[in-house]
C-alpha cells in the first residue's frame, strides 16, 4: 500500500464514511477501502460487532413482582369510572 | 383471584383439549425468530397460542397472564436495551402490557402477534423518550451526540482489532452505555433486526440518517470494546 496510490488519507476516508454509508454508495468499491488494510480492518470490526449483536438474545427476566403491578394497574383501569 | 403468570405458562388445565401447535406461532419478529417462546409451551398443556390469544381478546385475565408469561422476557429485554436503565425498563414493560390490555381487541392478525406487540412496545418506549425531550422529529440534531461522546477514530492504530468472538456481557454493557440516539438505532437494527426503512418510519428520520447513525454507533461500540479488552489484558 503506497501513499501515492491513495486519493484519501485514513482520516479523510473515515470522516467521509457516515456520508458514504448514508448515500448507499458501495464502500467496497471505494479506492481507499481497496488500498487500505487498516480501514478494511476497521469495517470488518464493525461487521463483527453487528454479527455479535444478532446473537444477543432477550435473556433478561423482569422482576417477579412486575406482573402483580401490571395486574393491579389493569384492575384499576377496569374499575375506573372513565372505563366504558 | 390473583393470577400467577408463571403458573399459567405451565398449567393450562383450564383451557380446551390439546390441539397441535400453530404453524406460524409467535416467531415473526425480525432477527430473533428462534428466541420466541415456543408455541409448544401452550400446545403441550392443552391450548394453542392462538387460542390463548383469542381468550385474552375476549377478556380472559388468565389468558392475558399467559401472554405476559410468554412475552415478558422479550419485551423487558427490548425496553432495557432501548433505555439502558432497569427502573425505567420495568416501568416501560408495565406500560407496554397495559397498552396491550387496552388494544388487544384491535389485533386482527395482519402480522404475527409477537411482531405487533413488539412494535407496540417500541412505540411506548419512543413516546416516553419524546416526553423526556429526545426529539425524534429533529433527529439529526437530537441524535448527534456531544463532541465528547463521538466515536473515536482509529488512525494508525492497528494494534487491536476485534478478532474472534466478542464477549456478550461486554457488548451488552457497551450498548447500555451508548448515547440514547445511537443506542436506539443499534438496538433496533443490529439486535432486533429491523430494516433501515422501518427504523426511519419508527423514528421519523431519513433512511440515510439511520444508516449513518448506525455506523457511528458501531464505531462507538468498537471503541468501548477495545477499551474493555485492553483493561482485561492488564488484569
Amino acid at each position: 500500500m503506497s501513499e501515492h496510490s491513495r486519493p484519501m488519507s485514513c482520516l479523510e476516508f473515515q470522516e467521509k464514511l457516515p456520508e458514504l454509508i448514508a448515500s448507499g454508495e458501495s464502500i467496497a468499491h471505494h479506492p481507499h477501502y481497496q488500498n487500505c488494510e487498516l480501514c478494511r480492518a476497521l469495517l470488518a470490526d464493525l461487521e463483527t460487532i453487528a454479527e455479535a449483536a444478532r446473537q444477543l438474545l432477550p435473556v433478561v427476566e423482569p422482576p417477579d413482582d412486575l406482573w402483580s403491578q401490571i395486574e393491579t394497574a389493569i384492575r384499576e383501569e377496569e374499575n375506573s369510572p372513565e372505563k366504558g | 383471584m390473583e393470577i400467577d403468570p408463571s403458573k399459567c405458562a405451565r398449567d393450562l388445565s383450564w383451557t380446551s383439549p390439546a390441539l397441535p401447535a400453530p404453524a406460524g406461532g409467535l416467531s415473526a419478529v425480525p432477527g430473533h425468530a428462534e428466541s420466541d417462546p415456543p408455541p409448544s409451551i401452550a400446545a403441550a398443556a392443552g391450548a394453542t397460542v392462538d387460542e390463548v390469544l383469542a381468550r385474552a381478546q375476549a377478556g380472559d385475565h388468565q389468558a392475558f397472564a399467559h401472554l405476559y408469561a410468554l412475552h415478558k422476557r422479550r419485551i423487558y429485554s427490548l425496553c432495557l436495551r432501548m433505555v439502558g436503565n432497569v427502573a425505567e425498563a420495568e416501568d416501560l414493560t408495565q406500560e407496554a402490557f397495559l397498552q396491550l390490555f387496552r388494544k388487544i381487541g384491535t389485533f386482527r392478525g395482519d402480522s404475527a402477534f409477537s411482531t405487533w406487540l413488539h412494535r407496540m412496545a417500541i412505540n411506548v418506549v419512543l413516546m416516553r423518550l419524546r416526553k423526556k425531550g429526545l426529539s425524534l422529529i429533529s433527529l439529526d440534531e437530537a441524535m448527534e451526540p456531544a463532541p465528547e461522546e463521538r466515536p473515536g477514530r482509529s488512525f494508525g492504530t492497528p494494534d487491536l482489532t476485534l478478532t474472534g468472538s466478542i464477549d456478550r456481557l461486554a457488548l451488552e454493557r457497551a450498548v447500555a452505555n451508548l448515547p440514547a440516539g445511537y443506542r436506539l438505532i443499534f438496538v433496533l437494527h443490529d439486535i432486533e433486526g429491523y430494516e433501515h426503512n422501518e427504523i426511519a418510519e419508527l423514528l421519523d428520520c431519513s433512511i440515510g440518517n439511520s444508516k449513518s447513525q448506525l455506523h457511528k454507533a458501531r464505531l462507538k461500540l468498537r471503541d468501548a470494546l477495545r477499551k474493555s479488552s485492553r483493561q482485561e489484558e492488564r488484569r
